[in-house]
This record gives C-alpha cells, structure tokens and sequence, in this order.
C-alpha cells in the first residue's frame, strides 16, 4: 500500500469513528445544563492548542507496553498498540477531535428549541427527536464535521510520527512520506505529493465553505421560524 | 372512551418560582370545562409559563394537574408525565413548524404509532378541516402566514388531544382570516369537546372569542367570568393598559356628588376637571382614570347640546395613521390618546396645532384602583 493510499484510509477510518463518538458527545455539550461543562468543552479543545509532539508523546507514553492503553490491547489481542495502524487510529481520533465535535456542536445548538419542544409535545422522546429533527436539521453540520476531521487526519504529522513511527505500509503517511523523500533530496517525488495534498486540502475546504454557505442545499435550511 | 371525551375538563393548580431567587411566582388554581378559556393578561404575566407547565415542558414547584380525570402531575404523588405521554396540543406563538418536512409530514409527524388506514383517515379529515389540502407538498417556507397557523393547529388537533394550549398563534393575521380560523377551530371542536386555553394580551380577540376569560397579572388570577365582567371594570393598572385602556390619567378627587351618581376629578397638574361615576372615595383622593381611546369623540369645534358631561379643549399634538386607524394625541394639560377614521381626519381637517375638543361620557370614564 503507498503512502497515499494508507492516508486515505487512515482519515476515513478516523472521520468515521469521530462521527459515532462525537455525535453523542456534540449532543451532550450542547443540550446539558450543567455547570461544569466548560470543563469537557476545553479538553475537547485541547488538542487545537497543544503541540502535536506533546499529545503524540503521551499517546506513545499510553500505548507503550507498559502504559494503560498498551496492557489493555496486549490482554484483548495479543499484541502491542504502538506502531501499528490501529494505534495510529487512536492517536488520530483524539487529535482531530474537536475537528469531529466543535462543527456538530454548532449546528445542534442552531436548532431552534421550540422545534424539540413541538416534537416532545407531539409525542416524540429525545432519541426520535434526535432523529427526525435534530439530525435532519444538522446535515451541514455532519458533513463540515466529518470532511474536517478527514482533512485534519490526512495533514497530521507530529502525532503520526510519535505513535507510528515510520514503517512502510504500516503508518507511513502522505504527509511522512514527504518528509522523507526530502530527507532523501527526490525533491520531484516530494512535489508530486505535496501537490496533490495542497489539491485536496483546497478541494476539501471549498466543500465545506459550500455547504455551510447553503450553495447546493435546499431551501428549508435557509427558513428559520418567526 | 366517548365519556372520557366528554368529560375532558381541566383542573390545575400550579406554583411555579421562574428562576431561583426570583420574586416571580406563577400561583394559579384553573378549572376549564370543554370549549375555548381565553387566558388574558399582559406580557410578563405568567401566561406562557403556565402554558409551558401544562404540557409539561417545566415543571411546576407544587400543584397538581389532571385532564380528564388522569392526572398528569402531582408534586405531593411524585408523579410527573413527561410531555410526549400527556396527550396536551401545544401551538407556540412561533408555531415551532418542522421545515425540512412538507405540510404533510408536518401534520403527520404526531401519528406515527397509528395504524396505516386510521392514519390516512384522520389526516384526510384534517387536511379538509382546516382547508390545507392543496399544500400538503409545500415546505413551511413556501406558504404564507396565515397557511402556517392553520397547518400548526392542525397538527397539533390531528393527534385527537385531550387539551389543547394556543399561545397567542393568530398573532399578525388580518381580522377575516383570523375569524376564519377561529370557526374551523370552533367546528372542530363542536365535535370533540375539549378544553382550549387560549392566550392573548389582545383586546380584540377577547371579544372575538369570549366564553370565559382568565385575567392573570403578575402570576396571579386577578379575575374571571366572561368578558365583559372581566375587562369592563379594570381593577389594576397592568391589565388596565393590556386591556386596551390606552388612556391611563392620574386624577384628584375633587367633590362627590352623591344625588348624581357622579363625583369631579381634576386630571393630573392640569386644570382639565371631568365627571366620572361615583365610587368609594373622598375629596383629595388620588386615583386613576382609565378611558379607551376608541370612547373619546373629538369635534373641530365647541360641541353644544349634547348629553355627555365632559367636554375639553385641547390642541392636537400628533397625528399617527396606522392601517385604517389614526391615532391622535391631544394635550389638553394632560396629553390624551383619541382613535379616529381617516375619513374624519379628513373632513375635521385634523392637523397638528390645530385646536380641537373632547368629548367624554362619563360611563367611559373608569375607576381603577
């Protein structure tokens, strides 16, 4: 597999799971009331400010043989967590993590609370809300969601570097890639996929923009009750 | 389940602290038999809290609640039925219409435990009822004002409820299409014999759909029976000016005049003195007067012979045309709010400065202490 390839499924496989984790913890953070809720809200936010070496180091410190995380994949599977594409996952979900929360916060929030109220007294309970109103209404908000954290996954590099090391097929990354081949000085080769990375960094934040200006959503999203 | 129906009725009390700490108390004892309960009060009562209490949106301090017999909450019981099992409609002011969904799915979003062939039976009869039919594929963004309440009440009444709570939903409709939902409203319910607790602050609705009206202010009953006992006496301030009573004076007793029925007043620090009806007061008594703006008739000249007792001069301050009513102010001392057609307007030729005189009857003139 080339790095490229691996980079692809690296991000997907980390959009896909910020989607299941975050929605529910997006879900949380916008609708609870309690008081200490800024407290999950910055550690959701920590790894925007933090170096990626630093959060890199501590995942390697968790998934090493005799951190935490390393025991528990150890006892379950029989191997270790560090410098495998499993671990690479992990340390990637945590990274891009406020990349797969913060856009579902915003459009949870967004939705207009006499909107849930109508649904409860229409008979509806929280979860057949989520579904038919709240989620529908969100759309923006999960494809922002899950195309930045895929972005962010494939441009990460420090964290790749610390929990992955650089094993070919394995956890060799684009952006590592790149970085080796001008250790090496194939200046071309590093071109060739730097430019592509650059293509699809922009192609990706265009969608974004797009969706979130309504350019190709239906009318609905634009209406807001009275 | 007909004599459930039939014997829908309301009974609550509530208390309810709006935020911890907060003077605000809603203290109110209810009991609403089938047909329409107008709850009447200004912003700020209580109205909407209470509403939101009903259906179980917050959740009372104390007090207890049943319809029909079933009784919905009880803070003595522990019991509180959350809001999806209580069987209450809702219609917010906002009317809170879904819009990813058409009318259709809109009116449909309460039915979906129902059987397929019960479902298209009760949608169909609503859609006529409320005359939405045609729309069934529009989006809420596409429909006017006036389609969109009707499509929220029928949504709301499609899901056969037990109650049904309307938060001021005809709020921006003209008076035709007001009185037109107002009927198919009215219909719908000759069948079904539920209570609909109607909240407004306006005047006119009061009169439009008086059975029995509920005066709240400051989270309190202040009063209740039909319209016209209920508004026609204002006995405080707030509802006084909720009540369409846009002329609210500060006055001084100055002499009863007992053989009359009447006693004098000297309006605010001007030297404007007006008749009223007696009541219980003594000479230097400070009172309120109020007058509705809609009772004071105004002339272009000195008016003779006529019966009202109170005629003032005064000069006109300004002139406000808002639809087909203005509204003029004229300062006589103490500045006064007069409504008027445009048709009088023009032939009074009614223009700022110009010099003008009220004309009061006494019986419009209200004691409110």
């Amino acid at each position: 597999m080339n790095s490229l390839e691996l980079s692809f499924e690296l991000a997907a496989c980390v959009a896909g799971i910020l989607l299941l984790i975050g929605t529910p913890v997006a879900y949380w953070l916008a609708y609870s009331r309690w008081r200490g809720k800024f407290l999950l809200e910055s550690i959701v936010a920590l790894p925007l400010v933090l170096p990626p070496t630093v959060l890199g180091f501590y995942a390697l410190l968790a998934m090493g043989p005799r951190g935490p995380l390393g025991k528990l994949w150890m006892a379950l599977f029989g191997h270790g967590l560090a410098f495998t594409f499993s671990g690479l996952v992990l340390a990637s979900v945590v990274y891009s993590f406020p990349f797969g929360v913060q856009p579902l916060i915003a459009s949870f929030e967004a939705v207009d609370r006499k909107l849930l109220e109508a649904s409860a007294v229409l008979g509806s309970g929280k979860w057949e809300t989520f579904l038919r109103v709240i989620l529908p209404l969100s759309l923006p908000g999960v494809v922002t969601a899950a195309v930045l954290s895929f972005a962010h996954t494939l441009g990460e590099f420090g964290v790749v570097l610390m929990v992955g090391g650089d094993l070919t097929g394995v956890t060799r990354t684009a952006s590592i890639d790149i970085y080796d081949r001008v250790e090496t000085l194939e200046y071309g080769q590093a071109n060739h996929l730097a430019l592509l990375l650059l293509a699809i960094a922009f192609a990706v934040l265009c969608l974004v923009y797009a969706v979130n200006r309504r350019v190709w959503t239906p009318a609905w999203t634009r209406w807001t009750a009275k | 389940m007909d004599r459930e129906v039939n014997s829908s009725r309301l009974v609550a009390s509530i208390q309810k602290k709006r935020r911890e700490g907060a003077s605000f108390v809603l203290d109110v004892a209810l009991d609403a038999p089938p047909g329409i309960t107008i709850l009447f009060g200004p912003s700020g009562a209580g109205k909407s809290t209470l509403l939101d209490c009903l259906s179980g949106l917050l959740r009372p301090d104390a007090g207890k609640i049943a319809v029909c017999e079933s009784v919905l909450f009880d803070s003595a019981l522990g019991i509180d039925v959350p809001p999806q099992r209580r069987r209450i409609a809702y219609v917010f002011q906002s009317l809170a219409l879904f819009p990813h969904l058409t009318v259709e799915q809109n009116i449909a979003y309460g039915l979906r435990d129902i059987p397929d062939q019960d479902r298209r039976r009760r949608m169909e009869e609503i859609l006529q009822a409320f005359g939405v039919e045609n729309l069934r594929k529009r989006k809420p963004a596409q429909i006017s004002g006036g389609e969109r309440q009707r499509t929220a009440l029928a949504r709301s009444l499609v899901t056969e409820p037990r109650l049904l709570l309307l938060d001021e939903p005809l709020t921006g409709l003209d008076a035709e299409r007001k009185a037109g939902l107002v009927e198919d409203l009215r219909a719908w319910n000759a069948a079904k014999r539920i209570p609909i607790l109607y909240v407004t602050h306006s005047r006119e609705e009061v009169d439009a759909l008086g059975e029995r009206v509920i005066a709240i202010d400051h989270g309190r009953v202040v009063s209740h029976g039909a319209p016209m006992e209920v508004l026609d006496a204002p006995r405080r301030k707030r509802l006084a000016q909720a009540a369409g009573f846009e002329n609210l004076l500060d006055a001084t007793v100055l002499d009863l005049r007992e053989q009359d029925g009447v006693m004098r007043l000297r309006l605010g620090e001007s030297p404007c003195e007006i008749e009223v009806p007696l009541a219980h007061a003594s000479a230097g008594d400070r009172v309120q007067v109020a007058i509705r703006a809609g009772d004071i008739l105004l002339a272009s000249q000195r008016p003779r012979g006529l019966s009202a007792r109170n005629v003032i001069e005064g000069r006109m301050a300004s002139l406000e045309q808002r639809g087909t009513l203005c509204i003029a102010r004229v300062d006589c001392g103490v500045t006064f709010v007069v409504h008027v057609t445009p048709g009088a307007v023009r032939s009074l030729e009614l223009a700022a400065e110009k010099p003008v005189w009220l004309v009061l009857k006494t019986h419009s003139c209200h004691l409110v202490d």
